[in-house]
């Protein structure tokens, strides 16, 4: 994973379109608690664009991206991070 | 029967219609929004004096087709008793269409239903040697065309950068969808390069910690066409940050095309003839004084 950052759980989205994009990760974060963080793996264009914003006024909070080598993303995310 | 004055009609939004004494009815729309009770006016009229259907035009307009000659008298009558007001066609500002805006949508940066309103107060239904459209587009997503219309305004925002909340996450660089933003967070370093950013503000709304701010404003385009010829609306200004200032550039416009339009012709087409050097030495003077 990215960072080599330890995450709680993961989810890749890399195989759906907005706005299942975000449901997706929306689901995955249910079943962390405050604190714990999601590593998300998505594709470039649309996803990368619109999921850190969706996730930030949602109030989870993003610590790092990675770009890949065949130009996908990793996130991790922080369950309510926004709010500590 | 007296002659029936055609462009009188079309002048307060009732369209010719192919069948004898028959127009399609244009209602006032600013921005495309109407009220349920609006609606239910719309409905009522429909039934009762056209054929109970209507048509939704392309400029966020309500039409009312097959009401008859005779009954316009009445017709003006039950709208206006139920809120709704008569469109405008002709050699005048046309409807002003928006899209929702920052007011509801997550990626607006400007309040373009504000704006359709103010517009309309102003500048709604004024005489002009043609047709002339503003359109307002509340981020560069462009839902609403901005650059079909002669006016058109879009909303933007100009990204800074403090260095103090940055944690070097990396996400504006990986958001940024004209690859403007350099992250090296080896380095602790952030860099825009500023001649590439649309000022579509997805660094902002993104960013974790807030490092990126900035103050929303108008990004311009001037005489889009999208009719019998197809022109893309030209941008040549910085983004505006003054709403009054906005208003100014808009008056400034509107008095070069009546200056220098001949009648019927169209403000992308205005300025091709005289030199858009000219227009924009003009609207120049009003951003840089």
């Amino acid at each position: 994973m990215a960072d080599g950052m330890k995450t709680d759980a993961n989810v890749d989205i890399t195989d759906v379109v907005c706005p299942m994009t975000f449901v997706k990760v929306k689901v995955a974060l249910e079943d962390l608690n405050d604190g714990q963080v999601l590593g998300v793996h998505l594709n470039d264009g649309e996803p990368i664009q619109n999921v850190p914003r969706s996730l930030k006024d949602e109030g989870h909070k993003v610590l790092s991206v990675r770009k890949a080598a065949d130009d996908t993303y990793d996130l991790i995310v922080q369950k309510n991070g926004l709010a500590q | 029967m007296m002659a029936v004055d055609y462009k009188e009609l079309k002048k307060g939004g009732f369209m010719r219609m192919k069948q004898k004494d028959c127009f399609s009815m244009r209602l006032k729309s600013v921005g495309g929004h109407f009220t349920a009770a609006q609606l239910a006016t719309v409905e009522k009229v429909a039934e009762k004096f056209g054929k109970g259907y209507v048509h939704l035009t392309s400029r966020q307009g309500i039409e009312i087709p097959f009401i008859r000659l005779q009954d316009i008298p009445q017709v003006k009558e039950e709208l206006h008793a139920g809120g709704v007001s008569v469109g405008v066609c002709g050699p005048r500002v046309r409807t002003i269409t928006a899209c929702q805006g920052a007011a509801t949508c997550p990626s607006g940066l400007i309040d373009t239903v504000h704006l359709a309103n103010e517009f309309d107060k102003r500048y709604g239904g004024r005489e002009l040697p043609h047709k002339f459209k503003f359109g307002f587009t509340g981020c560069h997503n462009n839902c609403l065309k901005a650059e079909e219309n002669d006016f058109g305004v879009k909303g933007g925002v100009e990204p800074r950068w403090s260095q103090d909340a940055c944690t070097y996450c990396g996400v504006c660089e990986a958001v940024c969808p004209e690859k403007a933003i350099t992250v090296k967070a080896d380095e602790n370093t952030v860099a825009i390069d500023r001649s590439r950013c649309v000022y579509c503000g997805k660094c902002i709304k993104s960013c974790p910690m807030d490092a990126w701010q900035g103050e929303s404003g108008f990004v311009v385009s001037f005489g889009g066409l999208y009719g019998n010829r197809i022109a893309v609306g030209r941008h040549f200004l910085p983004i505006i940050f003054d709403e009054e200032k906005l208003y100014e550039v808009v008056d400034t416009t509107l008095k070069f095309f009546e200056e220098h339009a001949k009648p019927g012709e169209r403000f992308g087409t205005c300025l091709d003839r005289v030199g858009w050097d000219l227009f924009i030495k003009e609207v120049e003077v009003v951003i840089h004084g």
